[in-house]
């Protein structure tokens, strides 16, 4: 941990980055521009985007310092502002020590001169001297992996190789400050945890780094302290569980509401119009047949409907995003407008690539069908939800004992599953481990 | 401005391992390599020799032979003129290192005039041996004064390079501008003619910079005799410095705007 009153390696104080849109002046001319002498009022933005907004934050020296956030939420901004790459526009940034930013890899790469060389330019831009890159060298060339083909012109390299000899110079500055934005995506799993082992020999020797990031695993890993930005705002900072908490939480109400809404226009989409009368009973190969082919959609004879399908949490609100292995109720509202006596209520649970995850009916679970009269509700009671993290579809329906449907909806439902767990597959068990004999393993803290 | 301008030494080894990067890359992967800086205006000379002296022979009085009078305005016009429309879009072409590596911009122009710089310095062993080949020894007294020449055109060029490029950020049409300007530029300057044919046009020519540089370097490789134009060339060597001190004032200006308007 980083001592109290840790000298600032970074301080951003009430910084706000407001980028100019040129975009509108693109057609505008020089000869324009001088014919009007606005040259250099055109140079004014007519509008702007606020990528940063009174944003402070400060980084002890020494420590790991996460900034998670949106895409476009003014991660990278804040990044390229420590950089010093561009300047804010209000607030101050200050940096102590040397500063080497891992944000564009290679970005000074020559493709036609070979690794060797641009090691050393690359090295020189970014700050170091000739003699440094070169008591260095080895040691570059060793990290990138790429001892055999540092003599090779670097068009000829793979990107993996590209971003590896790239990511290995930078690191090698040996800064006091390093800013990592999102660049561990470099290569293979091998030289990930290489460059995962390099920052932690970074914190080891008391340096500082700003990480910016989509992986909430490695902030709450590897970070003292994380910050969460959102449309440019600092939305909460601090303890880095706690803000990844509160940005997963977010995220989650987020994915609500736009499943909400997808599943709105797909309902729409498949809306009374285009209901088709399904007339002859359908045997059930036929049926299975057909739940793989038809996409999205809605028929049946109607005389009973599904007016409303909702899930509810185990609080009995309406959701579309649980959690694996919570429990998960499935509410149909139904109007029958005449009474039937021959009829079952069906559902079916789909993966985002169309395998029926389950699928069940009341007949099936044994409820056989007496009458059905007016409006009624059906709910089918989910004690825990044991899927894998991933998007999943629902099909209901109300239909004889046949199979001809009254009122089918064809995968109209979208839920989400969340886990912090990144288990793979569709259906998760529960499960424990239990070791005896000569293995022992440690639960990880 | 002076703080940055003060900066500018300490990219020394920065500058000199790009311009060496810019030479490697150019000829890399062809046979003769960095010969080609040598055969190029090699084969130059010899093109417009023959033309000049078999197809369209001008033979205007004092100024023979043609093709090495031609030759001595043409090799530095060549520089200038490479180094100005390479440098207008240096800084789009390296959007990449502005916009994502802490890089001091005004490198990327500078390094263009001296990439281009370096291949003159290579022009000038062919034209040395052109100037023997016709006895055409220069006054060797006179020739104290050929790196004064160069230095005002490198200053002139640099100070030019750097208000191009950061103009052309903002105004990508000066790239196109820039090509048409250069050929009536090369026109209006007695490079392939001499000013003293022309002499009803000599307050055009007089404004005109590159003339005195184009003269300058006529009369220290091609004409015998005194050095007369070193007053002009002198009085262009501030304006050089004046030109190139707004240039700089001008890239530092918009600076900020790089990053994000590239």
């Amino acid at each position: 941990m980083i001592a109290e009153g840790a000298p600032a390696a970074i301080t951003l104080d009430g910084v706000g980055k407001i980028y100019r849109r040129y975009g509108g002046r693109q057609f505008s001319t020089l000869k324009s521009a001088l014919l009007s002498g606005s040259l250099v009022r055109n140079l004014q933005p007519s509008e702007t985007f606020t990528a940063l907004d009174d944003v402070s934050f400060v980084v002890p020296a020494g420590s790991t310092f996460g900034v998670i956030g949106r895409n476009g939420s003014g991660k990278s901004t804040a990044l390229k502002l420590v950089a010093g790459i561009t300047k804010p526009t209000s607030g101050r940034v200050a940096v102590n020590g040397r500063v080497s930013a891992l944000i564009e890899l290679g970005a000074g790469f020559h493709p036609e001169i070979s690794g060797r060389e641009n090691v050393f330019i690359n090295g020189i831009m970014l700050g170091l001297t000739k003699r440094e890159i070169q008591k260095r060298f080895d040691e570059i060339v060793e990290f990138a992996e790429l001892t055999e083909f540092i003599d090779a012109p670097v068009k000829a390299y793979s990107s993996g190789m590209y971003m590896r000899l790239g990511f290995s110079v930078a690191i090698h500055v040996d800064p006091d400050v390093l800013l990592v934005d999102e660049v561990l995506a470099v290569g293979d799993e091998g030289f990930t945890h290489k460059c995962l082992d390099k920052f932690g020999e970074f914190k080891r020797r008391g340096k500082t780094i700003l990480l910016v990031t989509h992986s909430l695993s490695l902030v709450e890993r590897f970070c003292d302290e994380a910050v969460w930005l959102d449309a440019g705002r600092t939305r909460a900072q601090g303890d880095p569980k706690r803000v990844v908490g509160a940005y997963v939480t977010d995220v989650e109400r987020q994915e609500e509401r736009f499943l909400a809404a997808t599943d709105a226009r797909a309902r729409e989409e498949a809306g009374e119009g285009t209901r088709q009368a399904d007339a002859g009973p359908l045997d059930a190969g036929e049926a299975a047949a057909n739940m793989f082919q038809a996409g999205e959609g809605r028929w049946g004879s109607g005389g009973v409907e599904i007016s409303h399908v909702t899930l509810l949490n185990d609080q009995g609100q309406a959701t579309h995003v649980f959690h694996t292995g919570e429990p998960a109720t499935l509410r149909l509202q139904v109007n029958a407008s005449r009474a039937v006596q021959d009829f079952v209520f069906g559902i079916g649970i789909f993966s985002a690539d169309g395998v029926c995850v389950y699928g069940t009916n009341t007949e099936i679970d044994d409820h056989l069908a007496d009458s059905l009269q007016g409006s009624a509700e059906v709910r089918l009671e989910i004690e825990a939800l044991d899927l894998v993290e991933g998007t999943y579809k629902l099909d209901v329906a109300v239909h004889k004992r046949d199979g001809a449907p009254y009122d089918y909806h064809r995968l109209l439902y979208t839920f989400r599953v969340k886990s912090r767990v990144k288990d793979t597959g569709i259906y998760r068990p529960r499960h424990r481990w239990s070791f005896s004999g000569g293995v022992r393993l440690r639960h990880k803290a | 401005m002076w703080h940055n301008l003060a900066q500018l030494p300490r990219y020394r080894g920065l500058i000199h391992s790009l311009v060496a990067r810019e030479l490697k890359a150019r000829y890399r992967g062809s046979i003769l390599g960095f010969f080609w800086s040598f055969v190029n205006p090699l084969m130059l000379l010899l093109i417009y020799n023959f033309v000049f002296t078999y197809l369209l022979a001008n033979r205007t009085e004092g100024i023979q032979p043609y093709a090495l009078f031609m030759f001595a305005g043409l090799l530095p016009w060549t520089w200038f003129s490479s180094a100005l429309n390479e440098s207008a879009g240096v800084l789009i072409s390296g959007g990449n290192l502005i916009k994502k590596v802490l890089f001091p911009a005004e490198v990327l122009p500078i390094v263009s005039v001296l990439a281009n710089m370096v291949h003159f310095f290579l022009g000038l062993p062919i034209l040395a041996a052109f100037l023997i080949w016709f006895q055409h020894v220069p006054d060797l007294a006179d020739l104290a004064w050929f790196p004064v020449v160069i230095l005002v055109q490198l200053v002139f060029t640099t100070g030019l390079a750097l208000l191009l490029s950061a103009l052309t950020v903002h105004f990508r049409d000066i790239r196109d501008l820039l090509a048409n300007v250069l050929t009536f530029w090369f026109f209006a300057t007695p490079i392939i003619y001499a000013y003293t044919q022309f002499r009803e046009y000599k307050f055009w020519f007089d404004i005109n910079p590159f003339t005195h540089l184009a003269i300058s370097y006529q009369e220290l490789l091609f004409f015998n005799g005194p050095f007369g134009h070193w007053r002009w060339l002198v009085a262009l060597g501030v304006a050089s410095v004046g030109l190139f001190l707004a240039g700089y004032w001008v890239f530092d200006r918009l600076r900020d705007s790089f990053a994000e308007a590239v």
